[in-house]
């Protein structure tokens, strides 16, 4: 009897465990859209901040955060691409993959002020960049590419053999059957790594903290070699050090609500990539 | 036509060469990484103790020719007030800084150009014996009755062993990593103590209890906690856990190692969960189901054979937890307060080595002593995150052979 009391009292626990874990998801979520809400609206998403941050709205953050993604994902997708190509479709079962994928692993668990140091001390020091949205752009890009490397790996390796023997069977080459077989396949699994990354570089942080964001700028970056605000830095700002704390709070929360919105839209659409990707799956 | 075709053999051999580059992307970064943080950081045991631009002189009869970054900064703070601590005669220190000369002398009596300044130093420093001065090399005195205290390099035992962190201490900063390791460890290892059960627990309901339906609902929940942004993380605990913790225990602030080891745990929660359950879910049909028809209960069934059995991926998913807690930044640096102190209460203001770095880099002059602390800060974080994610990469490898 006993033994059946002990499952209902560890199974009881553990189901409340989860509850809990929903419990603090939405209450986050609820708490930041809940305070937030109060905040957003169209003048506060296309203005400048203004009196000091503690009115006014956060167009140039949305704009650099924007310009930071584009810019890292400018370079880190195609190498990361082009890195799960060569490991998955060529390099075969070799020590070498092996040796990659325990690096892409490393770099993956590096944490992100490293790569700030790293960034800075490369791009903006030695390279000379200064703190710019080319310099910024740079160390969120090599900060994204394992999660890229990883993504595009998982959606080679679902493309069936068979479509690449069939290929080779018709005549094509390699190369051919990457080009016309393999990516077009692969390609809605890719995309999701490239959504995923967009979540990542949009809230990131330590990165930029010394390689591209800036305290407040009252024009928009004309060029690559421009320091920018973003949405996280500037959320970090308004909360911490922002010139007046208390009046300053409903911007926080206005700025956090527009962070968990990006990372909203990203996992949704993520997760409908991938739920249409397996449906099509199982048709075939 | 054939030109075509071979210009397109050309390009096809290029893009495969570039595949064939790209492989080694990450590869390449660690060890740029590596090279750019070490480079950066190990200078620091190449510069002098006293800040840059500055020497400290006392005068010909004193008999002490060196002192370490301590025992300076000691004298000035005026802890240390008798030669004698020091090895030195039984001599009242004076504490002298460039800007006591004004105090002396009138302005005027410099030159134009401050070119008298040394000789009145010089001067000072002749006439009392027990004096210390604290001066920029530009207006270094230089007469035999003036001795320069020798500077040593600042010393790896002085940096990995110190006590304290005092960056901006004059006339010689204080570098010493404890606290800010022992913050690290503290606020990372509380935040495990209380993630490990959860994320265990939830790990065990996915894997075992929950519905494929349920299953369905919680997986987006917990990749949705792994996506929130590590800043709005700190905000919420800085405006929701931080009072809340001050209240309900009555302590004068809220920014504290609990505070900072609650936030944490939260957030290395979905890393802890997803290892663990695909652990757990990797245990073979086969042998949940002879334990069960052994009459074994399906609770005592998860703990006498997928525990036992998934124990290599467990681990793995509590060390990447630990590597995730112990490189966490921005969350860490807005709730935990930032006193750069050894922790003695779990209810007082730590810092932690990626907030320190977060910190202060922005204040640090390039190639400054200081600068170079921090980066060999973040060669120490990198070395422990590296041991930790090779170790996870070991860990996990055991289960994988376990199953084939």
């Amino acid at each position: 009897m006993s033994k059946k009391v002990n499952q209902i009292i560890a199974f009881t626990i553990f189901r409340i465990f989860g509850l809990l874990v929903v419990a603090i998801l939405f209450g986050i979520l609820g708490f930041i859209v809940f305070n937030g809400i109060k905040v957003v609206n169209w003048e506060f998403l296309t203005t400048f901040p203004k009196d000091g941050m503690t009115s006014g709205g956060i167009f140039p953050a949305i704009v650099g955060t924007f310009y930071l993604i584009i810019g890292s994902l400018i370079f880190a997708f195609p190498l990361g691409v082009m890195s799960a190509i060569y490991t998955n479709e060529y390099a075969g079962n070799s020590w070498i993959v092996k040796f990659i994928r325990i690096m892409t692993n490393n770099l993956a668990s590096i944490p992100s002020i490293v790569f700030g140091l790293f960034g800075m001390s490369l791009f903006v020091n030695k390279l000379n960049f200064g703190d710019s949205i080319l310099a910024g752009s740079l160390t969120l890009g090599l900060l994204t590419l394992p999660l890229i490397i990883r993504t595009t790996e998982e959606a080679l390796k679902a493309v069936p053999d068979g479509y690449r023997t069939g290929s080779y069977a018709l005549g094509a080459t390699k190369l051919q059957t990457i080009k016309r077989v393999v990516l077009p396949t692969a390609f809605p699994n890719i995309i999701t790594g490239l959504i995923l990354s967009v979540g990542r570089v949009s809230g990131e942080t330590a990165p930029i903290l010394f390689t591209a964001a800036a305290y407040f700028l009252p024009k928009l970056p004309s060029g690559i070699f421009d320091q920018v605000m973003a949405l996280p830095y500037h959320l970090y700002v308004l909360a911490t050090n922002g010139t007046d704390l208390e009046a300053s709070r409903p911007m926080a929360y206005g700025t956090a609500l527009v962070l968990i919105v990006i990372v909203l839209i990203v996992n949704l659409l993520a997760s409908f990539l991938r739920g249409k990707l397996e449906k099509n799956k199982k048709n075939t | 036509m054939t030109n075509i075709k071979v210009f397109r053999n050309i390009i096809d051999k290029i893009i495969e060469k570039l595949f064939t580059i790209s492989g080694a992307v990450t590869s390449i970064t660690i060890l740029l990484i590596t090279l750019f943080l070490f480079k950066e950081g190990i200078g620091l045991f190449h510069t002098p103790e006293v800040e840059r631009g500055y020497k400290v002189f006392v005068n010909s009869q004193n008999g002490v020719e060196e002192l370490s970054s301590l025992k300076l900064k000691e004298i000035f703070d005026s802890e240390i007030t008798n030669w004698r601590d020091v090895g030195g005669k039984d001599l009242d220190i004076k504490i002298f800084r460039i800007d006591d000369v004004f105090r002396l002398y009138s302005e005027s009596e410099f030159g134009e150009n401050y070119e008298l300044l040394p000789q009145k130093l010089n001067e000072i420093i002749s006439k009392e014996d027990g004096i210390i001065a604290f001066l920029p090399i530009q207006y270094a005195p230089e007469s035999p009755d003036v001795k320069e205290l020798l500077s040593k390099n600042i010393n790896a035992k002085d940096y990995f062993f110190g006590k304290e962190w005092i960056p901006t201490a004059t006339p010689a900063p204080l570098f010493g990593v404890l606290p800010l390791v022992l913050g690290t460890l503290l606020v990372s290892i509380m935040a495990l103590v209380m993630a490990v059960p959860l994320g265990l627990g939830v790990a065990i309901y996915l894997s075992e209890l929950a519905g494929e339906n349920q299953r369905k609902l919680m997986k987006p929940i917990i990749e949705l906690l792994a996506g929130i942004p590590s800043v709005v993380y700190g905000f919420f605990g800085l405006v929701v856990i931080v009072p809340f913790v001050q209240k309900t225990l009555q302590i004068p602030v809220g920014e504290t190692a609990f505070t900072g080891s609650v936030v944490l745990a939260i957030m290395s929660l979905p890393t802890i969960i997803s290892v663990a359950e695909d652990a757990m879910r990797n245990t073979p049909r086969s042998m949940r189901e002879a334990s069960l028809a052994l009459g074994a209960t399906k609770w005592q069934t998860v703990y006498k054979v997928i525990i036992p059995y998934a124990k290599s991926g467990i681990s793995a998913a509590v060390v990447l937890g630990i590597g995730r807690a112990i490189g966490e930044t921005m969350a860490v640096m807005m709730v935990t307060g930032n006193a750069a102190v050894i922790p003695v209460s779990i209810f007082e203001s730590v810092r932690t080595i990626p907030a320190t770095i977060a910190a202060e880099l922005g204040e640090a002059p390039t190639g400054d002593a200081h600068y170079q602390a921090l980066f060999l800060l973040g060669c120490i974080l990198f070395v422990f995150t590296m041991i930790i994610s090779i170790s996870a990469e070991f860990i996990s490898k055991k289960q994988y052979n376990k199953a084939s």
